[in-house]
């Protein structure tokens, strides 16, 4: 009876996948979006911050690095409340109008991610830092060109930071219920309903056929984005 | 060409240089011997200017090195015991010093070529120089070394862990950079290799030079008990 239960609910789940719903293709594609903007703003910022702080050697770096350890583990719910108090129109950042919006669950996902990207970043370039310098120095290169070299070097590292930042930003859930409010409206515009949103939503709605549906397409995105990641990296592996 | 006076280096407590006084002459293979954490590397590390943080004073070709330590790496070149490559082609490994000195098109192909022929690596330039064998890296490194020209080169260990194919490559590649008028810094544990390869040697124990002298004199009648005692135990023991 209880297999049966979830038999139909995957059944009913690919009749939706297959038939192409275009609900469930709008959610997924909104999703993307959303944080595929999120990956994008947290590597241009995280990514110079990462390359910053494993090339250099200044005072109080080890703290730093420490922060952005610490943050990597931050309960997605807490910085959702956060994001929301700060995004809440009574709030230090309320004017910006970010709440209930798509740009609203960027800027907070970037937030999430942005120590991924800096952390692995910093790793990367930390692990082949040393002996790259060294070589691209005795081969004659200046402290400018050692520096491009090396990050030359940890380019797939850096690559995989950014490709892991997506696969967290789009499988969180605190910051798009918080920031985003899970609106729909079927042909509007301002909709912000994202898979996992939708999936809490449908899961707590008793419809779950709706739900395994989203919860396929979730799953079948970070495996394709992992399994470009695996391909890139052995494609730098073999040159 | 190279001249070290009171030159000290310290790594936290450990005072891998003590007052190194030395002159390397242009155009000569110089060993340096010793065991294993002597100071060989500390101090081709020091004359390549990877290290600028150590005290006395370094004059290369007449300059202060210390003020100068990009000019003294374009002319000073040294190849690491473990070789490193880019995650690139052999090609484009050996080609990297002549790029960011500005030789591109023909002339850089022509230049990286002759030198993986020499080497005989020239069936390789198209691989994966991450995937090769150990003796062939090292291959690619001293390739990578001698195809910018530099005036001295620094071997560390070069045929550490070699079999004898490659010992032999490499080694003869010495002998031809020496015939070209390359002056040579060659550490090396293996006391045949230093004979067999320089002109002169240095013993080195716990950071210092014990004894600097002709090759053949400084192998035959060493006049430091310390010098004799590395030399017999590794030759005879």
């Amino acid at each position: 009876m209880a297999w049966e239960y979830i038999a139909e609910g995957v059944a009913g789940a690919l009749r939706l996948v297959l038939s192409g719903n275009p609900e469930l293709f709008d959610i997924a594609f909104r999703s993307i979006r959303v944080s595929g903007i999120a990956a994008m703003l947290a590597a241009i910022i995280g990514i110079p911050i990462g390359v910053v702080m494993g090339l250099s050697r200044f005072r109080g770096r080890s703290l730093v690095k420490s922060v952005f350890n610490a943050m990597l583990g931050i309960p997605t719910v807490v910085m959702g409340l956060i994001l929301y108090l700060f995004l809440a129109p009574a709030g230090p950042l309320g004017s910006l109008g970010l709440l209930y919006t798509e740009m609203g669950i960027s800027f907070g996902q970037m937030l999430l991610i942005l120590p991924i990207v800096v952390s692995f970043t910093a790793s990367s370039i930390e692990s082949v830092e040393g002996e790259i310098r060294d070589l691209v120095l005795t081969l004659g290169a200046g402290r400018l060109q050692a520096m491009i070299k090396t990050v030359e070097e940890a380019i797939s590292g850096i690559i995989l930071s950014v490709i892991a930042a997506f696969n967290r930003a789009i499988a969180e859930l605190g910051i798009a219920l918080m920031v985003g409010g899970n609106i729909f409206v079927r042909g509007g515009e301002m909709n912000t309903r994202v898979l996992t949103t939708s999936i809490q939503m449908y899961v707590a709605r008793g419809e779950i056929e709706f739900a395994i549906a989203l919860g396929t397409v979730l799953l079948a995105i970070v495996f394709a984005v992992t399994a470009l990641s695996n391909y890139l990296q052995r494609k730098w592996v073999s040159l | 060409m190279i001249e070290l006076s009171g030159v000290s280096k310290r790594y936290g407590e450990v005072e891998a240089l003590r007052n190194v006084n030395l002159g390397i002459k242009g155009g000569e293979v110089f060993a340096v011997v010793g065991n294993s954490g002597a100071g060989k590397t500390t101090l081709l590390r020091v004359i390549s200017m990877l290290e600028t943080d150590f005290s006395g004073k370094y004059v290369f070709r007449g300059i202060d090195a210390r003020s100068n330590p990009e000019k003294v790496r374009r002319r000073v070149t040294m190849v690491f015991q473990n070789p490193v490559m880019f995650r690139t082609s052999v090609f484009d490994n050996v080609a990297y010093g002549l790029r960011i000195r500005g030789i591109n098109g023909s002339e850089l192909e022509e230049r990286v070529e002759k030198v993986l022929e020499f080497l005989g690596i020239l069936d390789l330039a198209d691989k994966n120089a991450r995937k090769l064998s150990g003796g062939e890296k090292q291959r690619v490194a001293i390739a990578r070394a001698l195809v910018i020209d530099a005036d001295v080169y620094a071997l560390d260990e070069p045929t550490a862990n070699l079999d004898a194919e490659n010992v032999r490559i490499i080694e003869s590649a010495i002998k031809e950079m020496r015939k070209r008028g390359k002056t040579i810094v060659l550490a090396t544990h293996n006391l045949f290799q230093a004979r067999r390869l320089s002109d002169r040697t240095a013993y080195m124990e716990n950071g210092e030079i014990v004894e600097v002298g002709e090759t053949k004199k400084l192998f035959e009648s060493p006049e430091d008990e310390r010098t004799r005692r590395f030399i017999e135990g590794d030759l005879y023991l």
